[in-house]
């Protein structure tokens, strides 16, 4: 629940405001975008998410650093990637 | 110096060793506390209490959601999935939390309809999907969390759904570091200042730390080299006379926060008189509850909450553990009657809890455990 996950903006859904397709460890996902309303967020932007909400938007590098972490913890970040995995955001009914 | 290979720069954290180590004043004793359990996490798995000198300790602070919330809340929100048509869904984390009355696998087990979900927006879609049942978040963080929950919750408001609801456990951080602050038993040198919390509320509420109690505090990222610099930066202010706000983790929080996230928030949630934390007792204005205005989605509201105030078990000593007080292994029942896979208190639960980030990285084997718990 505390974990902040880097994702990628693969594209930014103009039929669904405040969502975007977000890769995260390489699996397309939907992303709430509405707390980044400040920011101008484009696809190949990273962003830190947690609970499906980007929190803030993070350079590559920082991604990259932020990603090598959490691999490196072991079954908490196994388990948060696969509840995002199992969160379905995309389908909104 | 066991994970010094994992470093991304092993120099770099012997150098700031170094240059910590040469800030230490001969027979002078320092004590910072890392605020955020994602911290304690960090500091035992990479072993970072071997980069610094002995004078140097790091204490282990109430920044941990699951660790403080108080058995009596686990209950209520039992009590609220055992009620008809009710689908309660929480957060993975919140499910072996021990209530005085089990946890929610043993509810669920007992024919109550508890489910995991990633995120607030899974709750959402269970509401939509189920009209006839009455779907309840069981929403619970710190600042990183409440505004997705908000979020929710406006979201929920606009589409006029109405079998949806949050039981509200949030809670502010600001109120539980000036308990600390406050209290006799508690001497600091400084603070390790939270990295996720700080995005949404940035630096400045934390001024009042150096302001009125003369302490410094550094926000931190979540590497062993952010963590080691943040030490660094509290050292040297500490060496140099000086009590200020520093932002070590400058590249994800800005000092400002997140205005959105801020306003969402405020809109839905206004701060409750009173929230009682596990091991720091009642702290005036320290967590959040929903707002009149959204009252239809308060399931504090709409269904009977117990309220009832249960003790910690005895042998439990998390509310020590919470306070820095005690290190984890100190506890009476650490690494024997309670671990990871059977629980008793809270810091053994989350993996962010101290308890279960020093079971599971520290350096002390479960062998070694029963040796240094036996006394």
């Amino acid at each position: 629940m505390c974990l902040g996950i880097p994702g990628e903006i693969v594209e930014l859904l103009a039929d669904r405001e405040d969502f975007a397709m977000v890769s995260v460890a390489g699996v397309k996902r939907v992303v709430n975008i509405g707390l980044l309303e400040d920011e101008e967020l484009a696809a190949g932007d990273w962003i830190l998410i947690h609970v499906g909400f980007a929190l803030s938007k993070i350079d590559e590098a920082e991604a990259a650093h932020s990603i090598r972490m959490l691999e490196g913890m072991g079954q908490a970040y196994t388990d948060e990637l696969i509840a995002l995995a199992q969160s379905d955001l995309g389908a909104e009914r | 110096m066991r994970f010094v290979d994992e470093f991304r720069d092993a120099d770099k954290a012997r150098m700031l060793s170094h240059r910590i180590a040469e800030l230490c004043e001969p027979g002078r004793q320092y004590k910072f506390m890392e605020v955020c359990g994602g911290h304690t996490h960090t500091i035992y798995k990479h072993g970072l209490e071997d980069y610094l000198p002995e004078s140097v300790r790091l204490v282990h602070g109430p920044g941990c959601p699951v660790c403080v919330l108080p058995m009596g809340r686990v209950d209520d929100d039992i009590a609220i999935a055992e009620q008809h048509a009710v689908i309660m869904t929480t957060f993975g984390d919140m499910m072996r939390v021990p209530g005085g009355r089990g946890s929610f696998f043993d509810s669920n087990a007992a024919g109550a309809d508890i489910r995991m979900v990633y995120s607030p927006l899974d709750s959402l879609k269970i509401a939509r999907r189920n009209p006839d049942r009455r779907v309840v978040f069981m929403a619970i963080g710190m600042e990183t969390t409440a505004p997705s929950t908000a979020m929710t919750v406006l979201r929920a408001h606009a589409e006029g759904l109405t079998n949806f609801s949050i039981f509200c456990n949030h809670v502010t951080i600001i109120p539980a570091i000036k308990a600390i602050l406050d209290s006799p038993d508690m001497r600091l040198d400084g603070f390790i200042g939270p990295g996720h919390v700080s995005t949404v509320v940035g630096c400045r509420p934390y001024e009042y730390i150096s302001r009125d109690y003369h302490k410094p505090l550094v926000c931190a990222g979540f590497e062993p080299l952010d963590i080691l610099q943040s030490v660094y930066q509290l050292m040297l202010q500490v060496s140099e006379g000086r009590c200020e706000v520093e932002n070590q983790y400058a590249r994800v929080v800005p000092w400002n926060g997140n205005a959105k996230a801020l306003r969402v928030i405020g809109e839905v949630m206004e701060l409750r008189p009173f929230f009682e934390w596990r091991g720091l007792g009642f702290i005036s204005q320290s967590a959040l509850q929903v707002r009149e205005k959204y009252a239809a989605y308060d399931a504090e509201r709409i269904f009977s909450v117990p309220g009832v105030r249960v003790a910690d078990p005895k042998a439990c000593q998390c509310g020590e553990v919470l306070k820095g007080v005690l290190r984890p292994w100190e506890c009476k029942v650490f690494g024997t009657a309670c671990t990871p896979e059977t629980p008793i208190g809270t810091c053994m639960v989350s993996s962010e809890g101290a308890c279960a980030a020093y079971y599971n990285f520290g350096r002390f084997t479960r062998e070694r455990v029963k040796e240094a718990t036996r006394t």
